[in-house]
């Protein structure tokens, strides 16, 4: 398989300060990859590189094959991005939006190809609205549309089901795995775990530096975290629970608190003690997407403090 | 498809370009407004009829002729009379302070040498600054000296009003030798309304789309600078050739401004200097970081467009520094064509230096644009 985006060392200032550090990013064609971090992380400053839209301090690499500093023009016309801003024209209407973009693009057979894409996307009966009027999800399925009317072989979606009804993002990733079944290649950042698991891959980054990358489970398990569900007890039980050394967060699901923490038998040995004493019923499970996510933001929160000490 | 220029993305711009300008009354009202209104204010103003403008006379004469033609004066409603001492310091002062507008000089002997048929000069010296004030009250004063003088002359020396006028009325302007007219001012006002609305329209064309987060798209798809430029050009140059025709046929139907020269040669001087004018906008928002500052930028270069091109003084009685900045601006070499045009009737060859400076500052104007329209968003 050819990889669809393949940068090294990627690197973007602002001011001094960088942004995005060194980051090498791989996936492969018709693959979708989430691109998951902390707000501020540089997800927005990585897609923007990746399509031209800003320029490229340090780093190398290729889109479809083409380079990321010298072929920014080409990427364009062969890449779709969804801004994580809504930035289409809010005074133009939902079809003449489209239709600008497919004219920019000498999409063929512009016309059947914009109704087409009105029909897919479910907007045939606002078509005639302007863009602005739009509430969000609505103004989401636009900019999506707007974003694949050329049939780009790359979609590069920044946030684009953030403050989207979950129905909507349910319908949101059915399409996108359509697109991934015709052969498109989708980057896509988001905040959510569960579109994170919808992914082939993922990548999650901090503070500008990519902190895990590849399959859901090889991140998990990467991060060398064990979990454990501890039942019953009462008010007050979570606070003593985070006490432990050995556990990094416990999370409270209803009558279920979920603990992660140190890997090995450091866990389930200090949980053995703390349930007898407390009198309360605890079992294994498995560490989530959620559970690595938060242990690497804590591990490189640490070393940012060391750095700076 | 072509990597740097494609008709169909300029297309795709022009119309898109269009239909923002449709959902946008304010400013689509303010192309149709500003041209109405200026009109409206500087042509009526213009074409008002000042009356009761002070004027001194040196009466050196004291005969029944000049006494005749000075009550004439006083009864029509154009001057108000103020007798002067004789000599010249009274005059300067008389004009220097503003006092007079005019300053009518009737010679010592003037009755008689009237009487004897030798056709002596009644001196009037016009304060020509605002050549539009004094110009009804001068063709009414020659009317009126002469009507005067006649019925003064009826009698035993009737013969004497055969023929030629039984004086002559020597004008002297002073302060605006040129003696420019009324007609000078709607025409330049073409020049100045095309200026205002294209530089205001256009310097918001790129700072709107950066403002309102557009930006990423734009730059997002495959559009070159150039086409992006035309493209937000293109739509205006149209407007502000309405706008020529609109002002055009006002002057032609309520002014009544005569047309000698060529209308087409106009037509194709004006869509330079539009254009001119448009890519001094769109230079400017690309260098402004929001639409307040393009705006300002905008008026930066209206202001001196205004007052220095020949449109508000005289551009020869200008001092130097101000004329070598005139020279620079496309109106000045505009309202030069224009005024030679319809006035004088100007062909090809007459207008074609100032044509040649109206292009090369479009040339500039547009090189830069495109220079520092920058392809990514930092
Ligand atoms: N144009 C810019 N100038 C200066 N700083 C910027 C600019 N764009 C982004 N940043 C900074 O870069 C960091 C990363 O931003 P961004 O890529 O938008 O993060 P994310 O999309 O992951 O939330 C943030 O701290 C942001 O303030
Ligand atoms: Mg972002």
């Amino acid at each position: 398989m050819t990889a669809a985006i393949a940068v090294t060392g990627l690197t973007k200032r602002f001011g001094g300060r960088a942004v995005v550090d060194s980051i090498d990013l791989s996936v492969e064609e018709g693959r979708i990859m989430g691109f998951l971090g902390p707000n501020g992380s540089g997800k927005t400053t990585t897609i923007r590189m990746l399509c031209g839209l800003l320029r490229v301090d340090a780093g190398e690499g290729t889109c479809l094959g083409l380079d990321i500093r010298r072929d920014a023009a080409a990427i364009k016309r062969q890449a779709g991005y969804m801004t994580q801003r809504f930035s289409l024209y809010e005074d133009m209407t939902v079809a003449e939006n489209l239709d600008f973009a497919a004219r920019v693009h000498g999409v063929p057979d512009r016309k059947a190809r914009v109704a087409e894409a009105v029909e897919r996307m479910g907007l045939a009966a606002r078509r005639n609205q302007l863009a602005g009027h739009l509430s969000g999800g609505w103004k989401q399925r636009l900019a999506l549309a707007a974003s694949i009317l050329h049939k780009p072989r790359l979609l590069l979606l920044d946030e684009p089901t953030a403050g989207v009804d979950p129905q909507a993002r349910r319908d949101f990733w059915d399409r996108i795995h359509g697109f991934a079944a015709e052969g498109m290649t989708v980057l896509v950042s988001t905040h959510y775990m569960d579109e994170a698991e919808r992914c082939h891959a993922i990548a999650y980054i901090a503070y500008g530096r990519l902190l895990a990358h590849g399959t859901v489970e090889e991140v998990v398990a990467g991060s060398g975290l064990a979990a454990a569900a501890v039942r019953g007890g009462g008010p007050g039980l979570i606070e003593r629970v985070k006490a432990l050394p050995a556990v990094e967060t416990a999370t409270a699901f209803g009558a279920v608190i979920h603990v992660a923490g140190g890997g090995g038998a450091a866990l389930a040995a200090d949980l053995s003690a703390f349930c007898a004493a407390e009198g309360v019923d605890w079992e294994p499970e498995e560490p989530t997407l959620e559970d690595a996510f938060i242990h690497l933001m804590a591990g490189s929160r640490d070393n940012m403090a060391e750095g700076a000490a | 498809m072509n990597r740097c220029f494609s008709c169909a993305r300029l297309f795709a711009m022009i119309s898109k370009e269009f239909v923002q300008i449709r959902r946008d009354p304010p400013t689509f009202g303010m192309m149709v407004g500003i041209p109405l209104i200026q009109l409206l204010l500087f042509g009526f103003a213009i074409n008002s009829d000042p009356k009761h403008l002070p004027t001194a006379v040196r009466d050196a004469d004291a005969g029944p002729v000049g006494r005749a033609v000075i009550a004439a004066m006083q009864a029509s409603q154009y001057f108000r009379v103020s007798l002067i001492p004789d000599g010249e310091a009274a005059v300067e002062d008389a004009f220097a302070h503003g006092d007079a507008q005019f300053v009518v000089t009737v010679p010592a002997d003037f009755s008689r040498r009237v009487l004897r048929g030798e056709h002596p000069a009644l001196l009037v010296e016009a304060d020509a600054t605002d050549p539009a004030a004094t110009a009804n009250a001068l063709s009414a004063l020659d009317r009126l000296a002469a009507a005067a003088a006649a019925r003064e002359l009826a009698g035993p020396f009737a013969g004497l009003k055969q023929g030629e006028a039984p004086f002559e009325m020597r004008v002297h302007r002073r302060y605006n030798p040129e003696g420019e007219t009324t007609f000078n001012i709607v025409p330049g006002l073409m020049g100045v309304v095309l200026t205002m609305t294209m530089v205001i329209m256009t310097c918001l064309a790129v700072t709107r789309e950066r403002e309102r987060g557009t930006m990423e798209t734009l730059l997002a798809m495959p559009l070159s600078p150039f086409e992006v430029m035309l493209g937000k050009i293109l739509p205006y140059v149209a407007i502000g050739y309405l706008q020529v025709v609109f002002i055009m046929a006002a002057a032609k139907l309520i002014f009544a401004v005569p047309m000698m020269g060529s209308l087409t040669l106009l037509s194709a001087v004006t869509v330079v200097f539009i254009s001119a004018n448009l890519a001094v906008g769109y230079t400017f928002s690309t260098v402004a970081a929001n639409q307040l500052q393009a705006v300002q930028m905008g008026f930066f270069f209206f202001l001196p467009s205004i007052m220095l091109s020949g449109f508000m003084f005289p551009f020869r009685g200008m001092p130097e520094w101000a004329q070598v900045i005139g020279e620079a601006l496309p109106l000045t070499h505009f309202l030069r064509i224009v005024r030679g045009i319809l006035l004088k009737g100007s062909g090809w060859e007459a207008i074609a230096p100032d044509l040649a400076a109206i292009a090369a500052f479009l040339f500039v104007a547009g090189f830069i644009a495109v220079r520092r329209y920058r392809m990514t968003l930092d």
